[in-house]
């Protein structure tokens, strides 16, 4: 067994919430210049140039990409030869969110109870998918996810029967009936197999893959490219003044599932696929 | 396209002379809310009171603003979903509010309130809250300051860049803007 104090875990999730809050990845950067030189709406190279000013501005200056500094979703994989020392581990990565939150000039977006609506002001709770794998390392992985673009996702339990066309027609009318709500060109994630809850975990993983990296598998990889085109096609355009960078990826997730079901959900995310990594 | 520019608080006459797809930069002062702050001025109108700042002529803008760092006037500050404000809108249109500012579509109720009420709904770029905090040259808490970031606070802005979405004529640019680019 290897031992880690839980203090490392603080540690590290306080670095990546601000990492991730502050940089954004090179795949959307490339993205976003692809979209100022292909876009053909005005208006619309005109959204990609001040997200490119945007990205710029915030990585020079370490301020946050978007003031809705999301909720903290943290995916950590914990190697079963790993002891932790020191103290709870769910306190431990929650403290971390704490301090990052708090000293990177964060925004604290989560309120106590749904219905009362009190700010936690420290942006805790985190959303934590914890995962065990071999060996004695602990992957964290904190992606930020912001509330207007988490609004317009959406589960659906499809039937078997339904197969492609009843995926593809769910997250294109997904994406369109969402307009310029969830501040596109969006990043949409879509998971597909599972059950109900395994479902949507899929879409949300969905988002972390970098921009540009296909689905491993060509049916899938063919599939992603043809639900861009359709979603492409929908007009929407930047910001939703019209054009044709609606979204700029969709990556797909599927999982084993029932005989009887076939689940699909669809995550969306604004531009700013916003995560960060560090491996203990 | 060459920007119009508009300076906080407005008048009807300035509200007459802009259309949807108009690029608009707006100077002066304008203020923040969203959600819990529209539900209290809300609240305050159906009841006859009067409200902790006086938004007539005013212009409000849905954002919730990150924390300032040492230096700053005031954290990132990009625009929230105006979808959620929608049950309220009408009520503050009608009281004297001249312009909102936020992203995404509005409700056939509110697009009509604008109407009624001549009003503007203009939209920032959400997503650019770094580039767009570097407009707001001042910004401070005026009332609700338990909300924390959804406190109402005044800003003092400087060339804020926004393009119109709904105007008092029934236009909406999300709708003409698709039309123009979708394939069937």
């Amino acid at each position: 067994m290897r031992e880690v104090h839980v203090k490392e875990i603080t540690e590290a999730v306080a670095k990546l919430c601000q990492e991730a809050n502050y940089f954004l990845g090179e795949d959307v950067v490339k993205a976003l210049q692809k979209g100022l030189q292909e876009e053909p709406s005005p208006v619309g190279k005109d959204v990609f140039r001040q997200l490119l000013e945007n990205a710029r501005l915030a990585r020079d200056e370490e301020v946050p990409l978007c003031q809705d500094t999301g909720t903290a979703v943290l995916f950590i994989d914990l190697g079963q030869e790993v002891l932790l020392t020191g103290g709870d581990f769910n306190e431990a990565v929650n403290e971390g969110v704490r301090q990052g939150y708090l000293r990177g000039f964060l925004r604290s977006s989560i309120v106590s109870d749904p219905l009362e609506r009190v700010n936690t002001k420290d942006n805790t709770p985190a959303v934590i998918h914890l995962r065990l794998i071999p060996g004695d390392k602990i992957k964290i992985t904190m992606a930020p996810k912001g509330g207007g673009s988490e609004n317009m996702s959406a589960v659906r339990m499809l039937t078997p029967a339904q197969g492609v066309k009843g995926l593809t027609d769910f997250v294109v009318e997904t994406v369109s009936g969402a307009g310029a709500n969830p501040c596109p060109p969006v990043v949409v994630g879509v998971g597909l197999g599972g059950n109900f809850e395994k479902v949507a975990f899929l879409a949300k993983k969905a988002l972390l893959r970098p921009l540009g990296e296909p689905h491993p598998q060509a049916f899938y990889a063919d599939l992603e490219k043809e639900l861009l085109e359709r979603i492409n096609r929908s007009g929407i355009g930047p910001q939703g003044f019209g054009g044709r960078f609606t979204a700029l990826a969709v990556h797909l997730e599927t999982a084993p599932c029932h005989i009887a079901g076939m689940p699909a959900a669809v995550n969306l995310n604004c531009h700013a696929a916003r995560h960060a990594q560090r491996v203990l | 396209m060459e920007a119009k520019r508009i300076r906080a608080p407005l008048t009807d006459s300035d509200v007459k002379k802009l259309q949807a797809g108009d690029t608009v930069l707006v100077s002066g002062v304008i203020y923040t809310a969203r959600d819990s702050a529209h539900k209290r001025l809300v609240e305050r109108l159906a009841k006859g009171e009067t409200l902790p700042v006086d938004l007539t002529g005013q212009i409000l803008y849905y954002v919730g603003p990150a924390p300032a760092k040492p230096g700053q006037a005031i954290g990132s500050a990009g625009p929230t979903t105006s979808g959620r404000m929608d049950p309220y809108t009408p009520a503050l249109l009608e009281y004297g509010v001249k312009a909102v500012i936020g992203k995404g579509s509005r409700s056939p109720e509110v697009r009509k309130a604008f109407q009624d009420f001549q009003g503007v709904y203009l939209a920032a770029t959400g997503g650019a809250g770094a580039l767009l905090a570097k407009k707001i040259l001042a910004a401070e808490i005026v009332a609700y300051p338990e909300l924390g970031p959804e406190a109402i606070r005044r800003l003092t802005v400087e060339d804020f860049p926004v393009t119109v979405i709904n105007d008092i004529y029934g236009k909406d640019l999300y709708e003409e803007g698709r039309k123009n680019y979708v394939i069937y």
